[in-house]
């Protein structure tokens, strides 16, 4: 297979990501399937499998918490008994024993903290470089070329999630200077303990739902951020989590505040290691953005989806949302997700302030058995509020492939504007793709519009690349990309090129 | 270079002979306009040998400089040098016209075992080849024939030609749809390419695209075969008096 792609450098610098590049190219030729479907061997201690208020305790014990920490789990612990698992969704999956799951896994090497990242288990410094994420600071994000001036410009910072811990955090002094703090949030519960409870539950309350809610009893690690007042944070922040262990579920919690008119942009990526017994995943993320400030947060998500007969592959339960909370706030959410068995997942924005906006970029691609369920809620409260919504959703194979969104406008949200996009793509006739919109509007001054296309891959358009060379999987990959342009086009230059290349692969053997 | 032997064609889902046993040589370094009244089978043809699904081939043989075409896939046949310039360029929304290009390029010329062309390599030919056709890059940048003119369109297929590099090249009713002043343009893109070792097949109703590329032989195609060949002379006379009398003539 071969794709390629311009550099534009004639004037337009987002021309780059139109397209498939070079390293599509390579990387689809080097592997039939899944790529990060292998396993680092390494030692790890487990918690007792299981659920109980004990094993609540242990993993606040094990993240050294003071007691106002393991109070707060153990209260969602109760909370969580009581609740049941939602129902509504247009997925299906086996049911899921919770008692027959582990929900801590450490790598023994990280039984005391490294002080840093020269000290952390050389296999777990393998293990991320060949995930192609560097933990080493004079690098940046693999696969990406640009010369010795631009590095400087170009640096990524990385926390490291492995199983259920955080194994480092890169440039953390460089950022400190900046006043930007990002460290694991076990690190933070313990050295921002002020912060941290004025906004932990703060979006996400602990009750939430069924998933949010075990999240917050036994979330073990995630990514903790705070930008000061009126600081662009000096470079991109990312969390790349890796699920190993077997048969244990990661629950990771981010908390990202930008203070009064900061702005920050953080990326996040996933992958795991290709079994036959599904895994859980239930994270939670939650963003503030106060007054004027400006938060992006990216997402390529690459959980193992499970083979083409279906077994196998991550159930990823997520609870996104960010709340608006000052006025002329912005928060931006882009996604593509391409992994997971099944994805239950609705990155949302609360828009509270006055002016300020929420958008959500989407890309999801079923292939096989996948199973997607996911889209946005915007709930617009405050005046002249703004929201758009563009969403991509591709289907292949017996894939089913679900948007659903919420647009909300409420009393007081006057003047308030909501656009919403949302397009499918059909590759095949034995999938099938959904939307799903909800729509509130509770004053009579705002205005919401709603697009909705489905298409299916063109056979003209295919035989129009094939009768200039390209074969039929490289064609679909260029039609798809294409097709997903106006999200990619939004997506960090380092995510857009991996981004490009998940569509690729995601698609193989899904066309002939 | 092209051999075209009793090439017998029906449509697949519906079961309609549409090529009745067709034959036709042509030889490198000249060029051959197939010419004749709306469904005659001249747009089946170009459609048949780039490998379009939908057509089933009952009987004959294509060989192009002795390979057996009608076993490859269209993009082996591409790979070959096989062009065919559509008469109705699809549309690929998103995706940037060089990239396009240059994604085609270089998977024939993977496909030939051929280094790939780098990008700046490549945009340095572009811009030289895209002039001669008065392609300015703003179109170059813009989704694949999204948006474009009847004669944009046109041009554009006439520029992956060139880019291409083919050794033969298949117009489809290129002249389609262009003014006078487009149909020179795509006329002298064409005529640039024309060389010792390259062939043409033109595919016209029109006899006034043959005024700006001057044609070697001329066929007139009528109801599925090819019933007369000659010279630029045999255009003329059709424009002249029409496929009627031939019809009428061949009838008798």
């Amino acid at each position: 297979m071969t794709i390629s792609s311009v550099t534009e450098v004639m004037d337009d610098e987002r021309s780059v990501k139109d397209g498939v590049d070079q390293e599509t190219v390579d990387a689809v030729q080097k592997i039939s399937s899944y790529k990060h479907g292998w396993e680092t061997d390494i030692e790890t201690e487990y918690a007792p499998k299981g659920l109980t208020p004990d094993i609540v305790r242990l993993i606040s014990e094990k993240n050294e918490e003071p007691d106002w920490m393991t109070e707060w789990r153990l209260q969602a612990y109760e909370r969580w008994l009581q609740m049941k698992e939602p129902d509504w969704a247009m997925v299906d999956y086996p049911d899921i024993d919770f008692q027959d799951q582990y929900y801590y896994a450490r790598p023994k090497s990280m039984e005391t903290k490294p002080k840093s990242l020269d000290e952390v288990d050389p296999k777990l410094l393998e293990t991320y470089e060949k995930l192609g994420i560097p933990l080493k600071e004079q690098l940046i994000l693999a696969g990406v070329e640009v010369d010795e001036e631009d590095i400087a410009n170009r640096k990524v910072a990385v926390d490291a999630v492995f199983d259920s811990v955080s194994v480092g955090t890169t440039f953390q002094s460089e950022l400190k200077k900046a006043g930007v703090i990002f460290c694991p949030i076990s690190e933070a519960v313990r050295d921002h303990p002020e912060l941290v409870r004025k906004y932990l539950g703060s979006v996400v309350p602990m009750s939430d739902n069924f998933y949010a809610t075990l999240n917050s009893a036994v979330y073990s690690d995630g990514s903790f951020v705070y930008v000061p007042p009126n600081v662009r944070c000096p470079m991109e922040l990312s969390t790349y989590f890796r699920i190993n262990a077997e048969n244990t579920g990661q629950f990771e919690r981010t908390l990202i505040i930008a203070d009064k008119g900061s702005y920050v942009s953080y990326l996040e990526g996933c992958t795991a290691p290709q079994r036959d017994t599904s895994q859980l995943h239930a994270a939670v993320v939650e963003l503030i953005a106060e007054e004027d400030a400006e938060i992006k947060y990216s997402t390529v998500q690459n959980w193992y989806p499970g083979d083409e007969y279906g077994k196998g592959g991550i159930y990823n339960f997520v609870t996104k949302r960010a709340d608006c909370r000052g006025d002329r706030a912005k928060v931006m959410w882009t996604q593509v997700e391409t992994g997971s068995a099944v994805t239950w997942k609705y990155p949302s924005c609360v828009l509270r302030g006055d002016d300020s906006q929420g958008e959500f970029y989407s890309i999801a691609i079923t292939n096989n058995y996948q199973q997607a369920d996911t889209g946005t809620k915007m709930v617009h409260l405050g005046r002249n509020t703004k929201s758009r919504i563009v969403s991509k959703g591709i289907s292949a194979g017996k894939a089913q492939n679900t948007y659903r969104g919420l647009v909300s406008m409420h009393p007081k949200a006057k003047n308030s504007r909501n656009y919403t996009q949302c397009d499918s793509l059909l590759i095949g006739d034995q999938c099938g793709a959904h939307t799903v919109p909800y729509i509130e509007v509770k004053n009579n001054s705002s205005r919401v519009e709603h697009e909705a296309t489905t298409s299916k891959v063109d056979d003209d358009q295919l035989f129009y690349c094939r009768a200039r060379g390209m074969d039929e999987e490289e064609a679909v990959a260029l039609v798809v990309n294409g097709f997903c342009k106006e999200v990619l086009q939004e997506l960090p230059m380092e995510f857009a090129m991996e981004a490009q290349q998940l569509v690729a692969i995601s698609l193989e053997g899904s066309v002939g | 270079m092209l051999k075209i032997k009793n090439l017998k064609v029906e449509l697949t889902a519906k079961g309609k002979s549409i090529l009745k046993g067709v034959d036709l040589s042509v030889e490198a370094g000249s060029v051959h306009a197939i010419m004749g009244p709306n469904g005659s089978g001249k747009s089946t043809l170009s459609y048949v040998l780039s490998g379009r699904e939908g057509y089933t081939v009952t009987d004959g043989s294509v060989t192009l400089d002795g390979t057996d075409l009608l076993d490859l896939e269209p993009e082996e046949r591409a790979a070959l040098g096989l062009f065919l310039a559509f008469q109705y360029p699809t549309e690929i929304p998103g995706v940037g016209n060089m990239t396009f290009l240059r994604t085609a390029l270089n998977a024939q010329r993977k496909a030939r075992g051929e280094p790939e062309m780098s990008s700046g390599e490549f945009l340095k030919e572009v811009r030289e080849k895209s002039r001669t056709l008065q392609i300015d890059s703003e179109m170059l940048k813009r989704s694949v024939n999204v948006g474009f003119s009847g004669g944009e369109k046109k041009r554009n297929e006439i520029l992956q030609m060139i880019m291409l590099e083919p050794k033969l090249c298949v117009l489809d009713e290129t002249d389609s749809g262009l003014d006078v002043d487009a149909m020179k343009l795509v006329a002298k893109g064409v005529n640039e390419l024309r060389h010792s070792g390259r062939g043409f097949l033109v595919i016209t109703h029109y006899q006034r695209l043959l005024d700006h590329i001057q044609p070697d032989v001329v066929h007139i195609m009528v109801n599925g075969r090819i019933v007369k060949s000659g010279t630029a002379e045999l255009a003329l006379e059709v424009e002249k008096n029409g496929y009627a009398d031939m019809m009428v003539e061949l009838a008798e």
